[in-house]
């Protein structure tokens, strides 16, 4: 038996578990250029127009930033450049899935159990790297023919596919070395994430200092050390520099290499780093269910509100250049009108993005409410109902992360981005309090989405996930409903269209107020229907 | 007597499995009392009821004299519970847990919790991921025992400890039953354990109680099993095949086995003795026997050869 016995078995388990997850992202990710395509060739339908918007995104350090560098303006590059956030995506995926299919599966167990049956011991990395590496072939033909499809030249679209898929064997390997490290999964992924991190901001240090030339322009060299920098200079569609794909490789068999190693050198279910303890007694603080909450939410604060704060630099710092491109482009101008309002153009996508941010929000809030189901559903709930907390004191010390969390979400992104906007345009004093208004106007529709959340694991707990539905229903009648022509009243459904489109328009007291007493009528009904009903429900 | 623990004709119903089906169940105060019944006999679902989180279709409850359902935090602020199977938040030490959950209750003897994590051998200072299924009971183990409660509610505390960690555990709650006024519930698998230290049983099936008393009694209530090795041939032995109580005659050449139930001993030993008695063996039944006899009518009628799985 070789220490590669069974790999086979184990791709094919793989692809088994993931026969929904797989194809649904690689879909997702696969078709996504397509509507930039087109939307770009909308927008920018002439040589000298696409020239102009090139211009603009070229020195804007908004844009440089979180797309990387612009290298010319034909419409395959323009395509190019605005994808340029997917191999960081590519590659977070790539990583989880490799973790998912090792630490995982090592931390849960379930790995001794194929352990012990005729399977090598690298088996397990192997067959996840080769499902990884196999999902990212795949979704690198599905590039290029979306690209080609969009009458864009076949040697272009085939680099771009190339580029997006590197990215994904590199943090797939990546992600094999973490799972070796750490004996939780957690904490692989940490690692892993925090690679992929420090690799994109490399790209961007490198790139902004590069952009424009100016005193800092011998740092460029930075995104050279960032493997998202490497892969995006492959230029498709420019003059496409094939080489490069030799150090990904290398870089790419180094680490998968390492991986290997790093395995022979552990057991099973150990990291090779030793697993770090915890305090022996408890701090004299947690005593409380509110202490406890606090344990289990501030992680997920804290990434979120991170998370925010990343938003709100990068939107406030493009609005000003977003205005720029606006002022000559009128289908744009139309688009952000739709959603942001028609107070001018600016404010009509400062509003139109503190929406889409209290969408995101409303994701954060729905998450911290439904903690409440998994601490239920997990039996963790049963030990401490058992002791002198009631119900309502257990529910509302994890409820209480559920509303100001995104509260504190939405002030962190809106501060940021106000004062990034305000410095830019020089009027720190007007701007500041007018975006940070509207990041906090979005408020009373996130409460109403994470009181759904409520109603439902306290009415009914098996519907509780159905509050994603809810929040799916929102996103779509608000980016998608005026364009469909729905009819009023259906928009009327979501929370969000009642939300004031600040800044911009004036902010009226009354649609708040209706959604809060909403949202105390939702809430209160889950936490009647918790105090009635058996705990736990599963 | 005080009880502690009252239950009277209990129902619940799940969908539409009756999980509960008059269910009746007395604790009283200061005793070791065993709860037995096979997987899904209710009673994780009775526990669940005396701890307010599940309300009862039918029936009353008390528990330390009060409404389990209306009075539940009063009320567990004098108990202390361990579930059945313990999940612990991954990123809380082991230690943390257990004096969470204790001051949670209202407090918990900081001695008692050193001695108890030294005698069940635990590292407090492990994450909750990083425990195995013994050390997760252990930590629930050690924060209910910690506690000065007046009732403990175990739920099959010692499913995933070992041998000797099971020693251990025979060896605190013998301690707990002599300290005054503390009242166990125990529900368990193990027979031996609740063999080796309750005062009384209870056994339900299906949602029933079908038994309940002390070993003693239950034992009165079942029957001896006798082997006896006779002097002559056991030819008039048909008048004792005839003999009510008397189950699972076998005869071989001179050796006589069979049950008896326990009022019908005495004439059936005259039986023997009017063949000739050379060597005689009484078996009292085992709990196991008894659990046997309630949960599997057909194995039990054949006699004492069956073997009890753990």
């Amino acid at each position: 038996m070789t220490t590669l016995t069974g790999t086979g078995k184990l791709v094919r388990l793989i692809l088994r578990r993931d026969r929904l997850l797989m194809p649904l992202w690689i879909l997702f990710v696969g078709l996504l250029p397509i509507s930039y395509a087109s939307s770009i060739a909308d927008l920018f339908p002439t040589a000298a127009a696409r020239q102009q918007y090139a211009d603009v995104s070229m020195n804007n350090a908004g844009f440089v930033a979180l797309y990387g560098r612009l290298f010319g303006s034909n419409l395959g590059e323009l395509v190019t450049w605005r994808a340029g956030f997917l191999p960081v995506i590519i590659g977070l995926i790539s990583l989880l899935t490799v973790i998912r299919h090792t630490r995982v599966e090592e931390e849960t167990g379930r790995r001794e159990l194929i352990g012990a049956t005729v399977v090598g011991r690298h088996a397990g990395l192997a067959a996840a790297l080769t499902a990884t590496f196999g999902a990212n072939l795949v979704l690198a033909a599905l590039l290029a023919l979306s690209m080609a499809s969009q009458h864009l030249p076949a040697t272009g679209s085939i680099a771009f596919g190339v580029e997006i898929a590197a990215a994904g064997w590199i943090f797939a390997t990546v992600g094999g070395v973490a799972a070796q490290l750490t004996d939780s999964a957690g904490g692989a992924r940490g690692i892993a994430i925090s690679v992929l991190g420090a690799a994109y901001l490399l790209r961007v240090v490198g790139d902004l200092s590069g952009e424009g030339g100016g005193a800092l322009s011998w740092l460029s060299w930075l995104s050279w050390l960032s493997p998202i920098g490497w892969v995006q200079r492959i230029r498709p569609f420019g003059d496409e520099r094939w080489w490069i794909l030799a150090p990904a490789a290398g870089l790419t068999a180094a680490l998968a290499t390492a991986a290997v190693a790093l395995s022979a050198r552990r057991d099973v279910g150990a990291g090779l780093l030793p697993p770090r303890l915890g305090p022996a007694t408890a701090a004299p603080s947690l005593r409380t269910p509110l202490a406890l909450a606090w344990r289990l939410h501030r992680g997920l604060l804290a990434g979120w509100t991170a998370g925010f704060a990343v938003l709100g630099v990068v939107l406030g710092g493009v609005a000003e250049s977003v205005g720029d491109l606006l002022r000559d482009n009128q289908s744009l101008q139309d688009v952000f009108a739709r959603i942001g309002g028609s107070a001018g153009v600016i404010d009509a996508y400062l509003a139109a993005v503190m929406g889409i941010l209290g969408l995101i929000a409303a994701a954060y809030g729905i998450q911290a409410a439904l903690r409440l189901r998994s601490e239920e559903t997990s039996q963790r709930a049963e030990p401490v109902l058992a002791t002198a907390v009631g119900r309502l004191r257990w529910a509302s010390s994890h409820l209480i992360f559920s509303a100001l969390g995104p509260a504190l979400a939405l002030a962190t992104a809106g501060l940021i981005a106000g004062l990034t906007h305000g410095l830019n345009t020089g009027n720190v004093g007007r701007e500041l309090p007018r975006v940070l208004a509207g990041a906090m106007v979005q408020l009373p529709a996130v409460w109403v989405l994470a009181a759904i959340a409520v109603a439902l694991f306290g009415l009914a707990p098996r519907l509780a996930p159905a509050s994603w539905g809810a929040l799916a229903g929102c996103l779509l009648f608000g980016l998608v409903g005026a364009t469909l022509q729905l009819s009023q009243w259906l928009l009327d459904i979501s929370p969000f269209t009642h939300i004031p489109k600040a800044p911009g328009a004036a902010v009226s007291a009354t649609p708040l107020v209706w959604l809060v007493a909403v949202v105390v009528v939702l809430a209160a009904a889950g936490l009647i229907g918790l105090r009635r009903r058996d705990i736990p429900l599963t | 007597m005080t009880e502690a623990i009252r239950t009277d004709a209990l129902v619940k119903t799940f969908g539409h499995t009756r999980a509960l089906d008059g269910l009746d169940l007395t604790v009283r105060t200061g005793e070791v009392h065993g709860f037995l019944g096979p997987n899904g006999a209710g009673k994780t679902t009775t526990i669940r009821i005396l701890l307010g989180l599940v309300r009862a279709d039918a029936g009353t409850a008390t528990l330390l004299g009060g409404d389990p359902w209306r009075d539940a935090t009063v009320l567990h602020r004098r108990l202390a519970y361990v579930p059945g199977d313990v999940t612990l938040w991954p990123n809380l030490s082991g230690g943390e847990v257990i004096d969470l959950l204790g001051r949670l209750r209202g407090g918990l003897n900081e001695q008692r919790r050193a001695d108890l994590l030294d005698r069940f051998d635990l590292d407090p200072r492990k994450k909750g991921r990083a425990y195995s299924k013994g050390n997760r009971q252990k930590v629930a183990l050690v924060a209910a025992l910690a506690s000065d409660v007046e009732l403990l509610i175990l739920d099959e505390p010692t499913s995933g400890l070992d041998p000797l960690m099971e020693q251990v555990f025979r060896e605190v709650i013998r301690e707990e039953r002599r300290r005054d006024g503390r009242t166990v519930l125990l529900s368990s698998h193990i027979l031996a354990e609740v063999e080796a230290l309750c005062d009384r049983v209870t056994i339900i099936r299906e949602g029933r109680t079908v038994e309940t008393g002390t070993l003693g009694e239950l034992r009165h209530l079942t029957r001896t099993s006798i082997q006896a090795e006779l002097a002559g041939p056991p030819a008039g032995l048909a008048a004792l095949a005839a003999l009510p109580g008397v189950h699972g005659l076998d005869v071989q050449d001179s050796r006589v086995r069979f049950d008896i139930d326990a009022g019908a001993l005495d004439a059936a030993l005259r039986h023997l003795t009017a063949v000739g008695v050379r060597s005689l063996v009484s078996q009292p039944p085992t709990l196991e026997e008894l659990f046997l006899r309630h949960y599997d009518s057909t194995r039990a009628a054949g006699g004492r050869h069956a073997e009890v799985p753990r």
